[in-house]
């Protein structure tokens, strides 16, 4: 059983699954399914169940092969997040930069523990693994962008520049 | 100067564009290779080359080439690993970012080599941004006849693809990596069959690494005996080493295989030595993944002489007192450092990132994570040394990918040279729970 689809493509985007998933063989339509959820995840800021749904139809796969994707990759946000996800790194060289002092002040900060949203719903933290970025740590990761050599006075800044965006 | 071979042009005001790019001699190797090359002699220079895979393994590249499969009326695919994942690594990250058309260079003619006609680039996905730099820069070799149909005349047609990651480690293990580009789950696959018999879509298939790749370019240029007289023995050319940590000037560097250690660490060429007022503690040399070694074996090989950044000085003395090459991930730690700590950081990274199949590293890496999170945190048990050493023994080997193995060496070899720091947390839970607290016990520091 799939869910009605409340959720599609805008026609940019539609434009742009179909030029994807006519990048593989024949036959080989499933390989557009890491992409497209990129794409999901770009338009809505989460992959919700509609939108998985949404996608197991248009590459002609069953739900189930969404789900186990989008729930064996961490980049996949499942549940709702903020408006902007905080990705923090917390593996070793980062930490010998100091990045665990500094993840502590982006949680005073933000008033949350990772795993968390804001109460406005501004920001959501979470924290990954190696952002291969190890020689500017610490480092944390807010959609494409990249912030590197973070210290506490540089991450108040960071989430003013942030707060600040309509 | 040490010889640079991939980043020779990497400073140039706008490398990133075609035309500076060919400006400064780029793209000549697709022409001399498509001109006046067959794909057999270019595997004969990668083979004479000697170049061994830059992701870490360390697999003679024009050996892994000959390999593949040949059926008739099957397609052949050349698949770029640019999963680049292994924590303290972020050379083809650099690489990628700033010269892109190095490696859109070597997957032409590497393509060409393998009888490849439709090629991908498997770039982590964290990396958004830099597979928008690949995409522009495939455009652009596109648009100037260096990709699509009929590349330069030669009736030789090419169409690379960039494809994303969706976060996962484990996909830069070839056989997880080409699951995840069929859009699956990231779970390695046994082996045999290899890749190169049954790969992508069950067809022949090579992965290599992005620096791996991107060394084709200059091997085509100027011939693999050129190549194979850089370099000391069996490890032939140069390496980018991304160094991360305690050093003065943490940043990517290419040096030339056989620069003793020391020089790397100490030399303004390199790190410029370990930060200010601080000693040398321990080095973790090729990745997370590889045996930790404290500074004095890190620098001197067991029989007195300078230990080199080579594949077989590094491995020198095995696992007792050496440690590997690896990835190139070099992670410098200072008095400051703990390694208890570092050691269940690194272990926390490999339960998170397994992928689940195998239950020795399904359940071997959270065990061996919880252990040391309560040595660390200052629960430990008498016997819980041990008993990393016996989970990291069962683990290691005994699952169908290496994920098994590089859970288990970082523990094992901490332990191994570092056993009284992991002690001294056990017998002193209060003292080694304090804010920045670090065994200062017996050790030699540099």
């Amino acid at each position: 059983m799939t869910t009605e689809s409340t959720i599609q493509f805008t026609p940019e985007r539609l434009a742009e699954a179909k030029e994807i998933i006519a990048r593989y063989p024949e036959g080989r339509q499933k390989s557009a399914l890491l992409p497209l959820l990129h794409l999901m995840q770009e338009q809505e800021g989460w992959t919700s169940t509609e939108g998985m749904d949404y996608i197991a139809r248009m590459l002609d796969i069953q739900p189930i092969e969404v789900y186990e994707v989008a729930t064996f990759y961490t980049m996949y946000h499942v549940q709702p997040v903020g408006k902007h996800v905080i990705e923090y790194c917390r593996t070793g060289p980062c930490c010998l930069m100091g990045g665990d002092d500094v993840l502590a002040h982006l949680k005073q900060r933000l008033s949350i523990e990772t795993g968390q949203t804001t109460v406005d719903g501004q920001f959501t933290l979470k924290e990954v693994e190696c952002l291969a970025a190890c020689g500017m740590g610490p480092v944390f990761q807010v959609r494409e962008q990249y912030y590197t050599h973070l210290t506490n006075d540089r991450v108040d800044e960071i989430i003013d520049e942030l707060s600040k965006q309509a | 100067m040490t010889k640079k071979i991939l980043t020779e042009h990497i400073n140039v005001p706008g490398i990133d564009t075609f035309d500076v790019y060919r400006q400064q001699g780029g793209y000549t190797a697709v022409e001399k290779a498509l001109k006046t090359m067959t794909p057999d002699e270019i595997v004969e220079e990668v083979k004479k080359a000697g170049v061994r895979g830059r992701g870490g393994a360390g697999f003679p590249m024009g050996m892994k080439w000959s390999y593949l499969a040949k059926p008739e009326g099957v397609p052949r695919y050349l698949v770029c690993n640019a999963d680049e994942s292994e924590p303290g690594t972020f050379k083809d990250h650099y690489l990628m970012k700033h010269i892109p058309h190095l490696l859109i260079e070597g997957m032409i003619v590497s393509s060409f080599a393998l009888g490849a006609n439709k090629s991908f680039i498997y770039v982590r996905g964290e990396l958004m941004y830099v597979i928008r730099i690949l995409e522009k820069a495939i455009a652009e070799a596109k648009a100037k006849g260096f990709l699509g149909k009929n590349i330069l005349g030669s009736g030789y047609d090419l169409e690379l693809v960039v494809q994303p990651g969706g976060g996962a480690y484990i996909c830069g293990e070839e056989t997880a990596l080409l699951e995840s580009l069929e859009g699956k789950r990231g779970n390695p696959r046994n082996k045999p069959p290899f890749p190169a018999v049954k790969g992508l879509y069950q067809c022949p298939t090579v992965v290599n690494n992005v620096e791996s790749i991107a060394t084709t370019s200059w091997i085509i240029n100027n011939g693999g005996d050129a190549y194979a007289a850089i370099g000391v023995g069996r490890s032939t050319g140069t390496k980018l080493i991304s160094a991360s940590g305690h050093m003065r000037k943490p940043g990517v560097y290419e040096i030339e295989l056989g620069l003793p250690v020391e020089d790397f660490i100490y030399a303004d060429e390199w790190c410029g030595g370990i930060r200010p007022g601080h000693k040398f503690k321990a080095l973790v040399a090729g990745g997370s993944s590889v045996p930790i070694l404290p500074a004095n074996l890190a620098l001197t090989l067991a029989n007195g002489e300078k230990r080199l950044m080579s594949y077989e000085s590094l491995s020198d003395g095995g696992f007792a007192t050496g440690t590997m090459l690896g990835s190139g991930g070099f992670i410098l730690f200072d008095e400051t450092s703990c390694i208890v700590r570092n050691t269940w950081n690194f272990s926390r990274f490999y339960h998170h990132e397994s992928c689940g199949q195998c239950s020795p590293c399904r359940e071997g890496t959270g065990w061996m994570e919880k252990v040391l999170h309560r040595i660390e945190h200052g629960h430990g048990h008498q016997h819980d040394i041990d008993l990393l050493v016996d989970v990291s023994k069962k683990i290691e080997g005994n699952t169908i990918c290496p994920l098994g193995d590089a859970a288990a060496w970082p523990v094992a070899s901490a332990i191994r040279h570092f056993r009284d720091e992991f002690q001294w947390h056990i017998d002193h839970p209060t003292e080694a729970t304090q804010p920045g607290a670090v065994y200062r016990g017996e050790m030699a520091l540099v």
